[in-house]
């Protein structure tokens, strides 16, 4: 598979030309952002970063500091899901292009996605060491009050594998799976 | 306090945050046989294997979210349990410190994060005695992505059937097609059946100690089992969910009693991910022997 390349910020038209399926490879800009900061933004507080046609990662890395400078030790994506009642109004308000999770979202943030033109990017749950190499600096931290994890680390990353599971046309691949297996299931049941 | 039972805590912690056990790595390997070549399923297996190795060359975490911290220890009779507790604590203290563990215990009310992984239930003993003369510690990082998508049941139900092998099987099921790939599968199943909510979650989470080859030495067991493998990985939910022919690598069950009224069916999803490990202790309190 080769994957398409991706710098961030990213464009509306480049976010509608992704479809289901494609491999992808970000680099520039990330932003972690999870419970904490979701819960944050819905409340109405401004975000400390500006994240026109940026990406947020649902991710609470292990950071460490060494000689003065943040290290990140293991970083790879959290079950984004638990994001399902406030991700929508951040691709609303904040211009975001998309973000980046693990286990897929539901029916809000997909038709948000259509709407403002955002995609899901998914990243390999589990696999921490993988997306720690693909992360070259950590630029800074906002939120540290909300605790390392939950923080708004600011990452610089190249070439960050993903899998867009959800794109900017109402397809969801978490959808097709789902609906599969539970067609499967039932005719194996006991 | 023990500084060479420190030593030894620390060790182990580091072991099971960044080395996954042989028995873990050979299923994970035997399944992406299985994908196909090109599919994302295989791309997502490949992925998991270049991290395993990663990770256990680099000495950093597997996974971020490094869990619950699970100590299960197996002392004879007399032993200090209290100053084996007060040694794992620091022991916790001192990986979170090196980065073996994250950050990971927060106030439920205030919402704080203590920054040393030490707070109320955090770490999490077990402690069981036995009449052998050495101390086993085991040890399982349980990340909570899985550690959510837990569930107990409660039989009988209409969708699943009766307070039967039947209704347990499909309840299983269930909780294989509600996880999806949200709690990180390919993934291993600990089942219990029976106890009361607290016992049966307990249960099931011992039952991913064991050997992720070994033979369940019930045999109706051995065979639900075995059913249940085999009818999630044609569920087609795949590695992460994305399709494809790894959805389990193991599913453990194992059963106590209940009472008349009630007939709990509990279910722990462990994530590929399977942070678990376990040593015994010589007289010094030095690793005598890994056992995973």
């Amino acid at each position: 598979m080769t994957a398409m390349q991706l710098e961030t910020p990213i464009t509306e038209e480049q976010i509608r030309s992704l479809k289901v399926g494609d491999t992808v490879e970000l680099s520039g800009a990330l932003y972690t952002g999870r419970d904490a900061v979701h819960h944050r933004l819905h409340h109405g507080e401004a975000p400390p970063v500006d994240l026109q046609g940026q990406v947020i990662y649902h991710c609470g890395p292990v950071m460490v500091e060494e000689d003065g400078k943040w290290v990140c030790k293991a970083a790879g994506p959290t079950t984004s899901i638990r994001e399902e009642p406030y991700q929508w109004e951040v691709m609303r308000d904040h211009g975001i292009r998309g973000v980046i999770g693990k286990g897929g979202m539901a029916a809000k943030t997909l038709a948000a996605c259509k709407e403002y033109g955002c995609c899901y990017f998914h990243a390999i749950g589990g696999a921490a060491q993988v997306c720690a190499q693909r992360i070259v600096d950590v630029d800074g931290v906002d939120w540290m009050d909300l605790g390392s994890p939950e923080a708004i680390w600011h990452l610089r990353i190249e070439k960050f594998p993903v899998i867009v599971t959800m794109d900017a046309h109402g397809n969801s691949l978490h959808d097709v799976v789902y609906d599969q297996a539970a067609a499967a299931l039932a005719d194996l049941k006991a | 306090m023990s500084e060479a039972l420190q030593s030894s805590l620390l060790e182990l912690i580091r072991r099971t945050s960044t080395d996954l056990p042989d028995d873990v790595v050979r299923s994970i390997e035997a399944a992406r046989g299985q994908e196909e070549d090109g599919s994302n399923a295989s791309y997502a297996l490949g992925v998991i294997d270049d991290n395993i190795g990663i990770a256990r060359k680099a000495s950093q975490p597997i996974c971020q979210d490094t869990g619950s911290i699970l100590f299960y220890v197996h002392v004879p009779v007399g032993y200090d349990q209290i100053t084996f507790e007060d040694t794992a604590i620091e022991a916790v203290k001192e990986a979170t410190e090196k980065g073996y563990l994250r950050q990971n215990s927060v106030d439920s009310v205030t919402g704080k994060n203590s920054g040393n992984n030490i707070g109320p239930g955090s770490p999490c003993f077990h402690f069981h005695q036995w009449r052998k003369d050495h101390v086993e510690v085991k040890m399982m990082l349980k990340g909570g992505g899985c550690e959510n998508v837990g569930i107990q049941y409660t039989l009988p139900n209409a969708d699943f059937g009766g307070r039967d092998l039947q209704g347990v099987e499909n309840a299983i099921l269930d909780a294989v097609l509600k996880a999806q790939g949200k709690g990180c599968g390919p993934g291993i199943l600990g089942v219990c059946i029976g106890g009361d909510r607290a016992s049966g979650y307990g249960h099931s989470k011992e039952q991913l100690l064991r050997m992720l080859d070994d033979a369940n030495v019930d045999e109706t067991l051995a065979a639900l089992e075995g059913r249940i493998l085999e009818k999630a990985n044609k569920s087609g939910i795949g590695p992460m969910g994305f399709g494809g022919a790894t959805t389990l690598l193991g599913c453990k069950i194992g059963a106590i009693n209940r009472v008349p009224a009630s007939y709990y069916v509990t279910i722990s999803y462990m994530c590929w991910a399977f942070r678990r490990q376990g040593c015994t202790l010589d007289i010094n309190s030095g690793i005598a022997e890994w056992l995973y």
